[in-house]
Parts: structure tokens; C-alpha cells; sequence
């Protein structure tokens, strides 16, 4: 015992050598301040445990913000109020790791109120102390969620007013009222006896988190003397009196014993693996060599039509085969304002050459759905390209005769193959049989990965077929 | 080696699990919401960490945290989640944290629209956030460029210890290409003289970015100076289309970059000597390389989807001797080749 009390903690550098100026030896803390203290339970705590290798600590903004003066753990500072997002991320890229979030109630309360709040939701497996000082300490005492009613600050110089600043914010019962945490403590550091609560709160929320049991808070009120103007010992009186008045010391949660560990491994996962769940080791694909009319290569197309009528997959489809074809080929869908009007449409460039701009003006095929896409576009179409428009949907006739129509039947053709979803693939079917731009093959190879529902594929087969046909028997 | 025709917001996520990204970290914003989806779905089956987190803020910091651990870690957002991402990235830039951030930029200011736009430039190129840093910022205009370079950002971002944004406009991230894979990258870089590893080793280790004594924090700010200093010198990408004989060049980056393309193509069609320059690095930006033309062309004729961000750097590049004209649209607008004809005919030849 006698050992213990001369020995500074292992977790703690012998001399403060981070620490500026000519003192080396002692904390940047004021007199009667409550962090050292803690700092000492939280050192002890991880000695105890033997833990230090493996801990983290990360330093909040706030008087605390130099804790890496003194800790001897790995040690990372972070933004104001944002040191749970930080541990979370620390902790899930190192399981192993024991990850203290250290910050006030400025820090944690205030700014860092969603942070906190959500990391504990996610019962992310860090121990968050939680000093409790009722005020913003290091900016030179200014109001915080924690002050009390009535008391002055450098921001409420007439003291907190609930009409003004609302209630003082009890931050352990908002985490206890979550499912999460498994741990949720408040101890003070009145007197001794509350001193050795807080100790083992600590230690208690460490050995949890060893053990994988989830979120643990230690809140601890902590005296700031100069804050509240007052002597270190007239503090200690006063925080007893009035802040353990209205935040009461007790445990707000306790499932450690109950609770099921999660434990979070790293799992290597070799590259043959990563290439087949991405799917990026692809097999080439067949070619099916076509000899279309020069008129007929290199197409910009349009498809119009309402959603659902599978506009945006027949030109996926199409540029999809024309990849495996060997051609450069886009898609991009009607996007932003252009959305606007009822008309769902997508571009496609087939090519082989490099493709510029996605978009075009003037495309060498219009495919139109619905009637008011074929009235809007018709006009864009280059003189020499082709029409193609689903007659049984659409009861007027393009007024172009600069180009060629298509007037294609293709939802009354998908209706007696028993599906109307199919119209785009048979329309796909009499552009390719068309224009041979494609062979029938190149677009039955692409089938599965254009249609997600396998057992439609053999319908879309039929339905290219029947595309095929209609130009055959036209 | 074959390919997969896959949307540009999709590459990004199979390039950066090419790349050996060991955790995503995001929340949900279009255009851009694509990366985050696919990250939920691939990142947990290779074995890597997806989180969808509480805030665009508290997203940017937990890649802070997850670099800091030594993990090659990324989120993705678009401009107004990245305006909130701001103070996370100059923590970020100043701590020397490797962190790869993708911004698929859409129409602002406020909440503006889902449509593209460039017009977040001027915060990702010019830093963003408070603090004296740099982004390397690589601009891609393919869905091929989404994968490759993200992957570049991530070994980018290794090499330098700096933050490395992939910016791209809405277009580009909703546009589907073919794209080829390179091999899974195997990752050897040892970061253990500065991350935390939560080992004996590593103990000693402290990332921050708290100076309190003027003297250290303005060397600490010259370091990061040197640095930049040191990609600028190393790391500048092009691509020119058309400039051997050109009498105008044309600058543009992303989709405008694909639409200068064919402008340039319509121009030479009527005997006009257009070219393309295409910034690839917004920073470090291709200056000597424009600077380079100004003897022997008539004027450049910048085009971007913003109020003129990216000009001012080719105004500061290349001086007063030939004229720097403009052609932009806001609020989504996209234009058509011909408009953008139009636009240079006005500015150079009616």
C-alpha cells in the first residue's frame, strides 16, 4: 500500500516533456481542479488492468485538451465535441484497443451532444469520462448545458434563467434512458469516500469494455475553483451542497454481469475473394461481329417514355452489349431540372471512338414510349436518323419526313408474350435487327446482367426475337 | 481485360476496396448517395468496416479517427454535406491524416438542387475549411476515372499524409461506363512511427494539431507549406485533346471536359483550331502547362458549371498576354454541345 501511494502511475510520463515551458513535473491544472484527480483514477485504473499498451485516450477541446501532456497511452486530440465519433472510428479499426473518450461537459453536453448521444446508441465499445464541472472551464467560465439554475457565468451574468437557458441537463439519465449502454455511473469528488466511487467507476467501466460489453459512462463531478470563483475547499462545499443536489451520485445502469460480449474481429480476406465479391475479375465476353450500314454506326440515341415502361433499362441494355462488343458506349439518365414533365429519358452513345459529351442534341434515334415523349423529341432528331415509336400506346404519327419512322407495335407484341415489361426488349430487338448494329447473340449474352429477375430472362429472350421478326416480316 | 458497365458512383467504392480501404464512413445526400449504398453492401463482405454515421460532421471525423488508427479510410458526400465537412478536413489536413474524401458536387448555394454543378471549386481546391492547407484534388470525367482515381487518392494521400478529394459533379457520378479493374492493391505501407495502433510500439505516438506557441505552430505550418510545395512539384495531371496546332484552348474539368470534347470537335468541323486542356489535379493545378501555350494561341476559353472558380487559377497561370474568356452555367444546368459552340463563337470569333 505504502508503494502505491509514493509510485506515480506507469500510465503517466515520469517528467511532462510535451508540456511547454519550464515546468516539466506538475499539470497545467489550476489549484483544487477535479482533473487531476480523475487523471489519476483513469492511470491507476489502466495499471491496474494492464492495459496501457493498448489504450487510446482521446483528448477533447476543453481544459482537458492537454491530456496527452501526461498520458503515457496512444494519444490523439481532436475537433470540439467530436471525440465519440473519433473513438468509434478508432475502435472499429482496432477491436483490441481500449479507447477512453475523455471531455467535459462543455465538450460532450453542448457541442457534442449528437455525437455522444448516437455513439452510445450504437453501443460502441468505449468508456466515455465524463467531467462534470458546470461550466465551460477553459474559455474562462461561460454557461454549459450542466449550469445550475441561478448560478453566474461569464455568459450569464445574471445567473442561468430557465426562461432564458432552460433546465440544467442531466447527461447520464439521457444516456441510461438509451438500450445501448450497458454502464452509466455518476460519482463526484466531494469527499473521499465519493473519490473512491469515482476510482472504481472507472476501473469498473475499463475491465467492461475489456471484456466486450459495450458502452460504459462514467460522469464525475469535478470542482472548478476558478470557474466558480471560490477556494479550492469552499468547492468542494459547494458542489456537495448544490450540484449533488440536483445530479444525483448512483448507478443508472448496470448490465455488465448480464450482458452478452460482442466480440469484433478483423477478418483477412484474400484478393481472389475481394476481385468475386466485387465481381471485378469479369470474363471476356463472346463477339459477334455485325456489318452495319455506315449511316447506322457510331449512334446517339435518346429513349422517352413514362417510368416503369423500362425506358432507362433498354439503354442500359444496349450499352451494356455494345461494351462486350468491344465499342466505347454511355448511359446517363434524365437528371435535375430536365426531370421535369412527366417523361422519364435516358441517353446512350455507342461508339467506336472515344465518346465527348454524354448528352446530345440532336440524337440518330429517337425511341419513344408514351405520346407526349414523341411530341417533345421528335423534332430534335438528326435528318437521316430513325423514329421508332410504340403504336400500340401512342395514337398519333410523327410529322418528320426527313427521317425514318418505325411505327412498332411493341406492348401490344409483349402483351401476347403475356408481359407488357418486355416492350423495351422488343423494341431492342427491331433496332438491332434494323440497324445490325449488334447481333441478336450480343444482346442475349447481356440479358442476366440487365434483367435482375432471372426467370424473365427466357421471356426477353422471346420478346428480342419477336423484335427481330417484325423486321424480317415488314 | 474485360469490363463492367457500372455507374461512375459505383467505381468509386470497387476502386477504393481495390485500393485496400479499410473502412467507409458516411451519410446519405443525392447526388452522391450511390457510394454510401454501395459501400453498404460491398465493404462488410471483404471484411471492412461500413458505418452510416450520425452527420456529415461525424462522419468526416471518424475517418479522422480511423486514419489516425493507420486504416486507409474514406467518406463521400456532395456540397452542401461537404460545406459541414469543412472543420473535420482542416483537423484533418493539420494532424496529417491520410483521408480520402469524394464530393459529388450538386447545385448550390443552400440547399440548391440535386443537379450538377461545379461550383464547390473554390472550397475543396482552395482548402475549404480554417487553417492555412491544400487538398490534392483529382478531378475525374469517366466513370473508368472514378475507379483509378480513387485508387490514386488513396496512395496519394498515403504518400503525403494530406487529404485527397476525388471531385466530381453529379453527372459523373450518375453516368454509367464501362469500366476495367486493375488487380486488388496489396497494402505494405508501414505507418507505425506516427498512428495508433494500440501497441507497445505505437504508445508513444500522438496525433494533433494543437500549437500553442507561435513559433512551433508556424513551423508546423511551414512543414505544411513544404509539403504542398512538394506535390505541386511532383504531382500535376493533364490531358490534352487537339492543342498541337490550336490557335484557342479550351480548359474544363469533369463532365464540361466531356461536352469541351465535342466542342472542340464541332469547332474543328467548321476549320476553327480548337483545343482541349483538362486539368486531371485541380491541386496541384497544370500552370506551367497553360502558361506554355500563351505565345502561339489566341486566348483560352474556360468553361465550368459555376459563377467562374476554376478561371481565376487559369487568369493567375497564364497573365494578361491573350484573353481568358468564360462560358458557364448554374443552378443544374448542363449545356448541349451547341450552346457551348455558341458561347466560344462569342467570345472569340463574332
Amino acid at each position: 500500500m505504502a508503494n502505491k501511494i509514493l509510485k506515480k502511475s506507469d500510465s503517466f510520463y515520469a517528467v511532462y516533456d510535451r508540456k511547454p515551458g519550464e515546468d516539466k513535473m506538475n499539470t497545467h491544472y489550476c489549484p483544487g481542479c477535479g482533473h487531476g484527480n480523475i487523471h489519476k483514477y483513469v492511470a491507476e485504473a489502466i495499471d491496474e488492468l494492464g492495459i496501457q499498451d493498448r489504450t487510446i485516450i482521446v483528448s477533447p477541446v476543453g481544459c482537458s485538451v492537454f491530456i496527452y501532456y501526461y498520458f503515457d497511452l496512444g494519444n490523439i486530440q481532436v475537433a470540439h465535441g467530436r471525440a465519440p465519433a473519433v473513438a468509434t472510428a478508432l475502435k472499429r479499426a482496432h477491436p483490441h484497443a481500449i479507447v477512453i473518450s475523455y471531455q467535459g461537459d462543455g465538450d460532450l453536453a453542448a457541442i457534442g451532444g449528437n455525437n455522444i448521444i448516437q455513439a452510445a446508441n450504437r453501443g460502441e465499445q468505449i468508456t466515455v469520462v465524463f467531467v462534470n464541472n458546470a461550466i465551460y472551464g477553459m474559455t474562462g467560465g461561460q454557461v454549459a448545458p450542466t449550469t445550475l439554475v441561478g448560478m453566474k457565468s461569464s455568459t450569464t451574468p445574471r445567473g442561468r434563467a430557465i426562461e432564458n437557458e432552460g433546465y440544467p441537463m442531466k447527461v447520464s439519465e439521457l444516456i441510461a434512458a438509451l438500450t445501448a449502454p450497458v454502464y452509466v455511473e455518476r460519482t463526484a469528488l466531494w469527499d473521499t469516500s465519493s473519490r473512491n466511487k469515482a476510482k472504481r467507476s472507472i476501473k469498473k467501466a475499463l475491465k467492461a469494455q475489456m471484456e466486450g460489453k459495450g458502452f460504459t459512462f462514467c460522469e464525475i463531478m469535478s470542482p472548478c475553483p476558478s470557474g466558480w470563483k471560490l477556494t479550492p475547499a469552499q468547492s468542494l462545499e459547494w458542489m456537495k451542497e448544490n450540484m449533488g443536489a440536483y445530479y444525483k451520485v448512483g448507478v443508472l445502469r448496470d448490465e455488465i454481469k448480464t450482458r452478452e460480449p460482442i466480440i469484433k474481429e478483423k477478418k483477412t480476406v484474400t484478393s481472389k475473394e475481394i476481385q468475386e465479391v466485387l465481381g471485378t475479375d469479369i470474363k471476356p465476353s463472346e463477339h459477334y461481329p455485325t456489318n452495319p450500314e455506315d449511316r447506322y454506326k457510331n449512334p446517339s440515341m435518346k429513349f422517352a417514355g413514362f417510368g416503369g415502361q423500362g425506358v432507362l433499362s433498354l439503354g442500359t441494355m444496349l450499352a451494356n452489349a455494345a461494351m462486350e462488343q468491344g465499342f466505347n458506349s454511355s448511359w446517363i439518365p434524365s437528371y435535375g431540372p430536365e426531370m421535369r414533365g412527366g417523361t422519364a429519358y435516358c441517353f446512350v452513345n455507342i461508339s467506336d471512338k472515344e465518346i465527348g459529351s454524354p448528352t446530345v442534341s440532336n440524337p440518330d434515334l429517337l425511341v419513344a414510349f408514351n405520346r407526349p415523349s414523341l411530341e417533345k423529341f421528335e423534332g430534335d432528331v438528326k435528318p437521316g436518323g430513325i423514329i421508332m415509336y410504340d403504336s400500340t400506346i401512342i395514337d398519333v404519327q410523327p410529322t418528320r419526313d426527313d427521317v425514318e419512322i418505325l411505327a412498332v407495335p411493341a406492348t401490344g407484341i409483349a402483351e401476347s408474350l403475356g408481359n407488357i415489361r418486355c416492350a423495351n426488349t422488343v423494341m431492342a430487338g427491331v433496332y438491332l435487327a434494323k440497324t445490325k448494329i449488334m447481333a441478336k447473340e450480343a444482346l442475349i449474352q447481356t440479358l442476366p446482367k440487365a434483367i435482375k429477375k432471372k426467370h424473365l430472362i427466357d421471356l426477353n429472350i422471346h420478346a428480342l426475337e419477336k423484335g427481330f421478326e417484325f423486321i424480317e416480316n415488314n | 481485360m474485360a469490363k463492367e458497365f457500372i455507374k461512375g458512383n459505383e467505381a468509386v467504392v470497387k476502386g477504393a476496396i481495390l485500393a485496400g480501404c479499410q473502412s467507409f464512413y458516411g451519410y446519405p445526400i443525392t447526388p452522391a448517395s450511390e457510394i454510401a449504398e454501395a459501400a453498404a453492401k460491398f465493404f462488410p463482405s471483404v471484411g471492412r468496416v461500413f458505418l452510416q454515421a450520425e452527420s456529415e460532421i461525424a462522419a468526416i471525423q471518424m475517418t479522422y479517427g480511423a486514419a489516425a488508427a493507420g486504416e486507409r479510410t474514406m467518406t463521400a458526400s456532395s456540397s452542401p454535406g461537404v460545406s459541414l465537412k469543412q472543420e473535420g478536413i482542416s483537423y484533418a489536413a493539420s494532424s496529417e491524416l491520410p483521408v480520402v474524401l469524394v464530393d459529388i458536387m450538386r447545385a448550390g448555394p443552400g440547399l440548391g438542387s440535386i443537379a450538377p454543378e461545379q461550383s464547390d471549386y473554390n472550397q475543396i481546391v482552395k482548402g475549404g475549411g480554417h487553417g492555412n492547407y491544400k487538398l490534392i484534388v483529382l478531378a475525374p470525367n469517366s466513370a473508368q476515372e472514378m475507379c483509378n482515381l480513387t485508387m490514386l487518392a488513396f496512395e496519394l494521400a498515403d504518400k503525403y499524409r494530406a487529404v485527397a478529394c476525388v471531385l466530381a459533379d453529379g453527372y459523373i457520378g450518375q453516368m454509367m461506363e464501362p469500366v476495367e479493374y486493375p488487380e486488388p492493391v496489396e497494402m505494405k505501407i508501414d505507418k507505425s512511427s506516427w498512428a495508433l495502433h494500440a501497441t507497445k510500439e505505437t504508445r508513444k505516438n500522438l496525433i494533433n494539431s494543437i500549437y500553442l506557441e507561435p513559433a512551433e505552430l508556424e513551423a508546423h505550418n511551414q512543414n505544411l507549406q513544404n509539403k504542398f510545395a512538394e506535390i505541386e512539384k511532383n504531382e500535376i495531371r493533364f490531358d490534352e485533346y487537339r492543342t498541337d496546332d490550336a490557335e484557342y484552348i479550351g480548359v474544363a474539368y469533369g463532365i464540361m471536359s466531356r461536352i469541351m470534347r465535342s466542342v472542340v470537335d464541332t469547332a474543328r468541323e467548321k476549320g476553327i483550331k480548337l483545343g482541349l486542356v483538362r486539368p486531371i489535379s485541380l491541386f496541384p493545378f497544370p500552370k506551367a502547362k497553360l502558361r506554355s501555350y500563351r505565345e502561339n494561341i489566341k486566348g483560352y476559353f474556360v468553361t465550368e458549371l459555376s459563377n467562374g472558380q476554376m478561371v481565376d487559377d487559369v487568369r493567375l497561370a497564364v497573365g494578361e498576354l491573350k484573353p481568358v474568356r468564360l462560358y458557364t452555367r448554374m443552378g443544374g444546368y448542363v449545356p448541349s454541345i451547341e450552346e457551348v459552340f455558341e458561347g466560344f463563337e462569342k467570345a472569340f470569333i463574332k
